[in-house]
């Protein structure tokens, strides 16, 4: 039920996003604690701890009790501005001399909607109840004097020792002290924290390592120093005091709560941080509200309409005045002036409150519960989608927030991530090459499928899913060749995958990236098979023969390195680094006699890049006993800084990673998703603009754009944007504006060369005004064009499609403040941006230059941990639930599983959701202003008196019950086109992005259709009843006559109007419409039934004789 | 680094949906959505489209259909005879001007003065004799709350002690008023006698019927008498209204059945008119037997008891007498609005034809419904 997540929260999101407290206080914190600036725990030691106040580790996600629920709910829903305001109309209704309605008008919705939203609360709070408990009553071994007791979660304290065991959810944040495995190692897995699904391994401290057993950890006495809890999932620091000692703490000895222990039999941890202080519960904090244009013109609309509705009262409460003193004064005889009243001012003071209660109705309550509900609905429709669900992994499509469909109708860029998102993710050892022989083209030249190879009989622990198509690679090795085998060989030792044997011959890996998998598999499926490891050693299995390396040293990866590498002692004891890397930086560091080869190699990667494939170059490196010692003492000494350690050890690691020996380069093809290419084209059609952002160097990136159709040879030019300094960054983006400036002009034969030289006058001086034009309601469509709208004339004159790609160190200088603004204009002008080398901070900021620049709405899809900041900076978020974890899911709005249901989630779901959410708006504005400016018409009539047109039952259920269902059906149900229709045609889609179907223009003329209908209902009816007399002479002009007629025809032409807005009537339109004027007259008659007058004749003095038909049609 | 939306459920669960493919369910625990033609938005539905071909026909059939209509009831009611005649006496030249400036609510004898008039064509059948006041707000939000319903329809409880409503005219002198309320306080209590002037002068009273000048439901629904067996009986605890002549019981005293709450002209007084230019059914003249007319023309007095006073506030007073046809009184609008919406719709037709005609096919084909 994610859908309703954050339905209770949004539930009345317009007018003044004020009041948002929610946020705050997660978790049963209380809030009046000073703010901590260091934590000092120490171990074993409850009473020094407890002066710190430090939360429990008692959860408490839930938000009443019994008792609280009433009032806290209440409380909370009167934080919302529109439930106040009807609180405020509903107590103004109960003054006498202001009410113009019955109470019941307004508390009948109301009660409605706030039992509503109290219900859910409830059932919400239920369930968080629940799972409280059920978290909070977990069991914990907790060491309490020397010995372990059994302890529930809650009743953990900071400070205390815990013992884990295998398979166990860490309780709370806790140091790790000791653990079964060696060294102090132990695995965990951080799923829940942050989706991803590969082991980590983490280490205590050398010195509370040795701590092994209970009565040694019941004597430890050492104080953790740290900083206060915080969010952040990848960094802790603090330091350990014991025994005059100071120990630096690193995220490396930390288990944090939530994480599994894993492969690890047990292991003991100090709690550092509980309950809500934990990094989990820190980190669960709401996540930004993300509001549609269309939320935010509705609320300006509403505002403008408060503001219509007391210029309303205004006039009225003074014709009221000048009634009172010209006419109600001398009329006092027969009306005196109610008490208080003494003169016509106060008079015209109680009516214009009066007349606020009345003509409230223009912005009824209904309209943000119907709002609300429509876009569940469509929600849900999102969720049901047959063809948004992926079969094979089992994933339907979710729409994880309720409150943005119809923005998805409006999408003009898109900013995705390319691995795992146009890709599979799924890596293939694709091919390789080998001391300057390259493997695994495919010989298909008979057009017969080529063979996959068969490992089976030649490898008993081969895995049957690998696919390699060339045998030659299979004899060079079979035949023993040299390289091949240490080609291998490095491929089987040098990585962190960690491997799990659950049976003899049964191997499963857990790789930190799908690359590092497939290349262990294909070293697995060659021969040499990766065992297991242990923090000393790795075993494998080459050519069938089980051999044990002691690892001597992992040189680890990072994006900065861009390699990793490995030292290891081969059983022999021959010392032997191998190094996996970026050709780039590999390269580099080569010994010179590998010159010859090294040429070879590369134009191999060259070949590989172009193709698309994801390269990486090995090589090796021997190392005498003498050159190991040297470097591991100094090894050593950089691990042992206290400052800058990160650096030092680069540097150490550098040192060593020099004058290696060339081994050859793989090759991993991550093939792209299924129906990608035809996504893209076809989204490219509807004039949403593709940004590619991936981490993928150059080459591939291009290469992928081409198969992807993002790029094509019918492109006029396809720019590149490589430089590494401010000038030369500016420089190629001025050279290829004024490229694309030429080719257009060349192309369009000057035929407007007037208008492009003022566009490139308007462009020398850089002026980028954008902004300052195209507001939400006018979109670009009526913007006239003085001079400073450069950018779209620029964009006009610009005539022929061109591609963009940034390189990642050109895009930081682009970035930059005073080169944003040439960036977007050139970049704006492409129809394809593929942006590569970049880190997750920069998607970010590359969306948010976007949003600033452009009044566009943006969409963000991607799968991985680093397309989080984008996803959340994006107007839109859409997360891939595919291989690489659930943060990007997390924190999107909308998920499934292939990008290809993107087309359908824009031009189907989106498009309908915004067509829906428009009529919806129009015809709701346009019948409560035909409903509520009958009443202000009338005031002319009645001495501004405040008296109602319709009677009061109909005032109450007008919006509730007579009105309500058609255009919920139709805001739910309405199609134009069918889907198959949306997406042959694309150019559908671009009445959302240009937002013509709901702006400003579109709401003056539903409320001027809606005022002109109100006319129409108040003139007609007094024009015919004014002198009507029934066939008995009986005059109709009475009150009530008046009333019922008027209502009448209020509700025929308001169900006309639905009707004819209503373009796709399915059973339940039908239902709803007919049900609706038959649900009508039968309460008419019922509610002026002489049963019910006898029963209350105060309440219900209608009665009625016979029918009246008095309805008018009006063309 | 990023955060989560954490629930505690889901670290119980110990798997996310993100992760559900690992596991290998299989078919048996699909999530796939069910393929119900509800869920999968493909419920038959009827997709009406406005093109010139249903457009173009309803205009000329709506046409065609209000412009014969209009003009029947248009005829209809042009058949109608109506006459009218004010009788405020704001005019010093108009025969009740003394009578309107003496006015005082406390004086007994009441003031009469006489009004002649012409009919020039005789009324037919039953004709129908109405009072109308202008400038006179019975739709006044305070005027049209301030009644006892309860009261009204005979509830003891009620006629003791009124509802709040009424104020001020709830209670007067420590006993409830009966009727209470502004409405029936205002009650209309001029008496309008008609007589036919003959030529040699002599003049013939005109029996006017005051039966049936009420709506039914409101005279054998709503307003019944307290019980009691005698009216008096029924009302003794209670005032007559301040401005009030004569007490509730004896509003009527040539019929005693007409009396109480169920007196006729209370009945369509306490019915409160939507408007301030407003006439009600005063009575009705029934139709003579034989070819002879109701009224024939002629010269006709009026003869007022004036007891009302309007001209405080500038309302006016009006004597009406209309014929009825099978569309009730006079009321030329109805019939000259279904006429206009007939011919605009008629117009609007052939100019959309027009359109339809010079332009229509260039678009069409190219055209995606939208």
């Amino acid at each position: 039920m994610t859908v309703l997540k954050d339905f209770q929260e949004q539930w009345f999101p317009l007018i003044l996003p004020l009041h948002r407290k929610k946020t705050q206080s997660v978790g049963g914190r209380s809030k009046h604690r000073w703010t901590e600036e260091e934590r000092k725990v120490k171990a074993n030691d409850r009473e020094y701890n407890e002066k710190f106040q430090y939360a429990s580790n008692c959860i408490m996600t839930s938000k009443y009790n019994i008792l609280t629920f009433l009032p806290v709910n209440l409380f909370e829903q009167f934080q919302e501005v529109a439930n106040t305001y009807f609180l405020f109309l509903l107590i103004l209704q109960l003054i006498p001399q202001i009410s113009s309605l019955s109470w019941f008008t307004t508390i009948v919705p109301l009660a409605l909607v706030l039992s509503i939203t109290a219900v859910k609360d409830a059932t919400d709070d239920y369930f968080r109840h629940k799972s409280d408990n059920q978290v909070n009553n977990r069991q914990s071994q907790v060491l309490i004097r020397g010995s372990l007791q059994n302890e529930k979660w809650m009743n953990v304290r900071v400070g205390d020792i815990i013992k884990l065991e295998n398979n166990q959810f860490v309780a709370a944040d806790v140091l790790l002290l000791s653990s079964s495995e060696p060294h102090g190692l132990c695995y965990i897995e951080t799923a829940e924290l942050d989706g991803e699904t590969n082991m980590k391994v983490r280490q205590s401290v050398p010195v509370t390592a040795e701590l092994g057993d209970p009565n040694n950890l019941a004597t430890f006495n050492g104080e953790v120093v740290c900083e206060p809890p915080n969010n952040k999932l990848d960094r802790f620091c603090g330091s350990l005091y014991w025994r005059d000692r100071k120990y630096l703490l690193t995220n490396q000895n930390m288990l944090l709560r939530g994480c599994v222990l894993r492969n690890t039999e047990a292991c003991y941890g100090l709690v550092i941080f509980a309950g809500p202080d934990t990094k989990l519960m820190q980190n669960s904090g709401r996540t930004k509200f993300k509001r549609t244009s269309i939320d935010r013109l509705m609320n300006t609309l509403v505002l403008w309409i408060f503001g219509f509705l007391v210029c309303m009262g205004v006039i009225l409460a003074v014709g009221n005045a000048v009634w009172e003193k010209e006419v109600g004064s001398l009329f006092q005889s027969y009306l005196p002036w109610d008490p208080p009243v003494d003169n016509f001012l106060f008079s015209a003071f109680l009516s214009f409150w009066s007349y606020v209660i009345i003509l409230n109705t223009v912005v009824p309550i209904s309209l943000y519960v119907s709002v609300e509900v429509i876009r569940l609905g469509h929600s849900y429709f999102i969720n049901w989608d047959r063809q948004m669900f992926c079969s094979q992994c089992n994933t339907a499509a979710e729409a994880r927030t309720t409150t943005l469909n119809e923005e998805l109708g409006q999408v003009e860029y898109i900013f995705s991530d390319k691995t795992g998102t146009l890709t599979q993710n799924i890596m293939s050892f694709n091919k390789c090459s080998i001391n300057g022989q390259t493997y695994g083209e495919r010989t298909d030249q008979m057009g017969t499928q080529p063979k996959r190879l068969d490992f089976s009989p030649f490898n008993p622990l081969a895995d049957p899913q690998f696919c390699f198509y060339d045998d030659k690679l299979l004899e060079s090795v079979k035949v023993g060749d040299v390289h091949t085998h240490e080609f291998f060989r490095l491929l089987s030792l040098c990585h962190t995958v960690m491997s799990e044997e659950k049976s003899e011959g049964h191997l499963v890996y857990k790789a930190q990236s799908p690359d590092e998998g497939a290349l262990v598999t294909a070293a697995r499926n060659f021969g040499f098979v990766f065992r297991s490891r242990t923090p000393g050693t790795i075993t494998t299995s080459e050519m069938g023969r089980t051999v044990t390396y002691s690892l001597l040293a992992i040189l680890d990866f990072n994006n900065i390195r861009k390699r990793m590498s490995v030292i290891v002692r081969n059983p022999e004891g021959r010392i032997r680094l191998y190094c996996k890397g970026a050709d780039t930086v590999l390269l580099e560091r080569l010994h010179p006699s590998n010159l010859e080869l090294m040429t070879v190699t590369s134009d191999h990667l060259n070949e590989y890049g172009a193709d698309g494939l994801r390269t990486l170059a090995l090589a090796f490196r021997d190392l005498s006993e003498e050159e190991w010692e040297v470097w591991s003492e100094s090894h050593r000494f950089a691990g042992k800084a206290t400052d800058c350690r990160e650096d030092r050890l680069a540097a150490s690691y550098d040192l060593i990673e020099q004058d290696m020996m060339l081994l050859g380069a793989t090759a991993i093809e991550d093939k792209l998703q299924e129906g990608v290419p035809e996504t893209i084209a076809l989204l490219s059609l509807t004039n949403i603009k593709i940004w590619v952002l991936t981490g993928d160097k150059q080459e591939t990136a291009v290469n992928i754009g081409y198969s992807c159709k993002m790029l094509t040879d019918d492109m006029a030019e396809v720019f590149i944007i490589s430089g590494h300094t401010v000038q030369s960054v500016r420089q190629e983006l001025r050279s290829a504006r004024d490229r694309m400036m030429e080719l257009s002009r060349s192309r369009d034969g000057g035929k407007r060369g007037g208008m492009e030289g003022w566009a490139e006058a308007c462009f020398m001086g850089n002026g980028f005004q954008q902004d300052q034009e195209g507001d939400v309601g006018g979109g670009k469509v009526f913007h006239s064009p003085p001079l400073p709208s450069p950018p779209s004339s620029f964009m006009d004159s610009i005539s022929g499609e061109f591609g963009l790609v940034v390189n990642g160190h050109s895009l930081a200088h682009a970035l930059e403040a005073d080169m944003e603004a040439e960036f977007v204009s050139t970049a704006c002008a492409c129809k394809a941006i593929i942006c590569c080398r970049v880190t997750p901070l920069q998607k970010a900021q590359v969306v948010e230059l976007i949003k600033k620049h452009k009044k566009a709405v943006t969409l963000a899809i991607g799968d991985g941990a680093n397309d989080v900041s984008m996803i959340k900076s994006a107007h839109i978020g859409v997360g891939i639930s595919g291989q690489e974890g659930i943060q990007a899911v997390l924190a999107s709005d909308y998920s499934f599983a292939q990008f290809r249901f993107l087309q359908r989630l824009l031009l189907v779901h989106g498009r309908w959701s915004y067509l829906r959410m428009c009529r919806f708006l129009c015809y709701f504005f346009y019948k409560n202003f035909a409903f509520t400016m009958v009443h202000f018409w009338f005031g002319f009539f009645c001495g501004f008196s405040a008296q109602t047109v319709y009677d009061q039952y109909f005032i109450t259920l007008y919006n509730i019950v007579y009105t309500s269902l058609p255009v919920l059906a139709m805001g739910i149900f309405d199609q134009d086109v069918p889907d198959h229709r949306s997406l042959e045609y694309p150019k559908l889609y671009e009445p959302g992005q240009l937002n013509l179907l709901f702006n400003k223009k579109e709401f003056f003329i539903c409320i001027a259709q809606g005022i002109y209908t109100s006319v129409v209902l108040f003139f007609v009816p007094y024009a015919v009843l004014s002198n009507a007399t029934q066939s008995n002479g009986v005059p109709l002009a009475d009150y009530q006559t008046f009333a019922i007629s008027t209502a009448t025809a209020l509700v025929i032409v308001v169900s006309v109007q639905i009707a004819l807005d209503t373009g796709f009537w399915t059973v339940i339109n039908h239902m709803f419409v007919w049900g609706s004027l038959g649900f009508y007259f039968t309460i008419m008659f019922a509610l002026h039934s002489q049963t019910l007058f006898r029963i209350f004749p105060n309440q219900f003095h209608f009665v009625v004789p016979k029918t009246h038909c008095c309805s008018r049609s009006c063309g | 680094m990023m955060a989560s939306s954490y629930n505690a459920k889901e670290e119980v669960d110990g798997h996310h949906p993100g992760s559900s493919n690992h596991g290998g369910t299989g078919p048996i625990n699909s999530k796939k959505p069910d393929n119900t033609a509800f869920k999968q938005q493909r419920l038959p539905a009827w997709q009406p489209i406005l093109t010139a071909g249903t457009v173009l026909p309803a205009f000329f059939v709506i046409g065609l259909i209000f412009i014969p209509i209009g003009i029947g009831l248009y005829v209809t009611s042009n058949n109608i005879k109506e006459f009218e005649i004010d009788y405020t006496g704001a005019e010093p030249n108009s025969p009740c001007y003394v009578c309107a400036q003496n006015f005082s609510w406390n004086s007994t004898t009441p003031c009469f003065c006489t009004v002649n008039f012409t009919l020039q064509q005789p009324f037919e059948n039953n004709i129908y004799m109405y009072y109308g006041l202008s400038n006179f707000y019975q739709n006044h939000r305070r005027y049209v709350k301030s009644r006892d319903d309860k009261q009204l329809n005979g509830d003891s409880k009620a006629l003791e002690e009124p509802s709040s409503d009424c104020e001020p005219y709830r209670k007067s002198g420590g006993a409830p008023v009966a009727p209470c309320g502004a409405i029936a306080n205002s009650l209309f209590n001029d008496t309008l006698d008609l007589s036919y002037v003959e030529t040699n002068g002599t003049s013939t009273p005109i029996e006017l019927q005051k039966s049936g000048i009420a709506w039914w439901t409101d005279k054998h629904v709503k307003f019944k008498n307290p019980p009691g067996s005698n009216l008096s009986v029924a009302f003794q605890n209670t005032v007559k209204p301040v401005n009030w002549r004569r007490p509730v019981y004896e509003l009527d005293p040539s019929n005693p059945d007409n009396n109480g709450f169920i007196n006729e002209d209370l009945i369509v007084w306490m019915r409160t008119a939507a408007l301030p230019t407003f006439r009600k059914l005063y009575r009705i003249i029934p139709k003579k037997s034989g070819a002879v007319s109701t009224l024939p023309s002629g010269s006709y007095s009026l003869r007022i008891a004036y007891n009302y006073p309007v001209l405080s506030f500038d309302g006016r007073k009006r004597m009406i007498l209309s014929t009825i046809s099978w569309m009730g009184g006079k009321n030329p609008f109805l019939g000259i609005a279904y006429i206009t919406v007939g011919s605009i719709c008629f117009f609007l037709g052939i100019v959309l034809l027009i359109i339809n005609h010079k332009y229509g096919n260039r678009s069409s084909s190219a055209e995606i419904p939208n």
